[in-house]
């Protein structure tokens, strides 16, 4: 079974993603922010990471600028899922290497539809 | 009393539905009929579907008519729906047709399209293999019963949440702009489709020949004797080579028409059956 990183400081968006996540056979783990991610990829590399983008202490694109510099043997796909919904941020996270972007309110199909996108389901 | 055994009008609004449309209603959607259709008859002034089914009666065609069989309809989509299929399609069928067609025209039909997502993905598809299609004339025709989804299709514009389902964001980033909180399509891709209002019982808007046509999520609710008609209408827009894909769980066997699975084409249809039509093994092996 393939495992996704939730990263979200809500814990509210975390339980809703996991419901879904784990509906479709993924093993969940969450992160509450950034650091807490990079800390949990160090140590075991998931997947796929489902990363918000306003979060306290480390954004989800200062973890995924990190994730990248520290070229750690693996590298998860990543779906951004987050409220910023305008071009300027879904160009900024393509361009620093998500492989999509889903913006929040988001459903089972769509998560489902992204995942199947990047290879995962 | 309930509303099945009750309320006559309900089944008589399910049998106008069907006879128009093709589409059976099972219990329970007919359960939602009334609900469904709260919005139409009070549009129209119309105080119960008594009434509803009368004035359907002495005006079987017009805007009223349109309404209600819209509002019965089943019109889910997506961009890319079914992925699998769209990578067979955009692997395989399409750079096949580029290699045999003879004319470097290709014509594509989506039949039973609703808002268009469907025709679009196509569009997007023949817009990523660009040098393939240098030279020809591409067309993507989609079709629909309902005026109201034609007119969203047309306009191409589209809510955050359709956007969403099933498109690779950097098509996102690619062909659509933001308009207000949706999302138009680029001229570009609108250049390759156009829509139609068509009936797949009776077509009148249609003509000509298809290289490629995609009847998904349409016929299912059809019973076995008007999928067998609607079958035998797409087949005489079809060449022996021509290649069907039906949504999945469709399929034509038992329907007593032409079309056989492809030899060549997994989840295909086509009234040839062996694969590519003999002209086409001579440009393939040329
Ligand atoms: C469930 S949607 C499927 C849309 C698209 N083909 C897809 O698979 O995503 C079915 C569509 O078929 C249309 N439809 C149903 N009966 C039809 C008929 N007799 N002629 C033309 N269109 C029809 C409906 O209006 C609806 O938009």
């Amino acid at each position: 079974m393939k495992n996704c990183l939730v990263v979200d400081d809500s814990k509210v968006i975390r339980k809703v993603a996991r419901h879904i996540l784990e509906s479709l056979d993924l093993v969940v783990d969450e992160a509450v922010d950034g650091r807490e991610a990079l800390t949990h990829c160090e140590a075991t590399m998931p997947d796929v990471v489902l990363l918000d983008w306003n979060m306290p202490h480390m954004t989800g694109l200062e973890f995924l600028n990190e994730l990248t510099r520290r070229k750690l043997p693996q590298h998860p796909k990543i779906i951004f899922c987050t409220t910023e919904n305008g071009l300027g941020h879904i160009r900024a996270a393509v361009e620093a290497g998500a492989d999509e972007y889903v913006m929040k309110p988001f459903d089972r199909e769509t998560l489902e539809s992204k995942l199947q996108l990047v290879g995962i389901l | 009393m309930t509303a099945l055994s009750g309320d006559s009008s309900v089944r008589a609004i399910a049998d106008f539905f069907e006879q128009r449309t093709g589409q059976h209603l099972g219990e329970s959607r007919m359960w939602r009929i009334e609900t469904v259709l709260r919005d139409v008859m009070r549009k129209h002034g119309l105080g119960d579907l008594h009434a509803l089914h009368a004035r359907l009666q002495r005006d079987p065609y017009g805007e009223l008519a349109a309404g209600t069989i819209h509002c019965i309809m089943n019109h889910e989509s997506s961009f890319f729906r079914d992925l699998n299929v769209f990578e067979s399609i955009e692997k395989q069928i399409l750079p096949h047709l580029n290699r045999t067609l003879p004319e470097k025209l290709l014509r594509i039909w989506c039949a039973g399209c609703s808002t268009g997502q469907e025709a679009y993905s196509l569009a997007i598809v023949l817009k990523r293999q660009e040098h393939l299609w240098k030279d020809w004339r591409v067309s993507i025709l989609g079709t629909d019963i309902s005026p109201f989804s034609i007119e969203k299709a047309q306009a191409g514009v589209f809510q955050q949440m359709d956007v969403q389902r099933g498109l690779p964001i950097a098509d996102l980033l690619r062909w659509f702009e933001p308009n207000g909180d949706q999302w138009r399509i680029a001229q570009d891709l609108r250049a390759l489709t156009s829509f139609k209002v068509d009936n797949i019982l009776d077509h009148h808007a249609i003509t000509g020949k298809f290289d490629l046509i995609l009847c998904r999520n349409v016929l299912l609710y059809f019973s076995p004797e008007l999928r067998a008609h609607a079958l035998s209408r797409i087949a005489r827009l079809s060449r022996p080579d021509t290649l069907l894909i039906l949504g999945a769980g469709e399929t034509t066997i038992g329907t007593g028409t032409q079309f056989v699975p492809s030899g060549a084409f997994r989840g295909a249809y086509d009234i040839g059956g062996a694969g590519p039509a003999p002209h086409m093994l001579d440009r393939l092996a040329g």
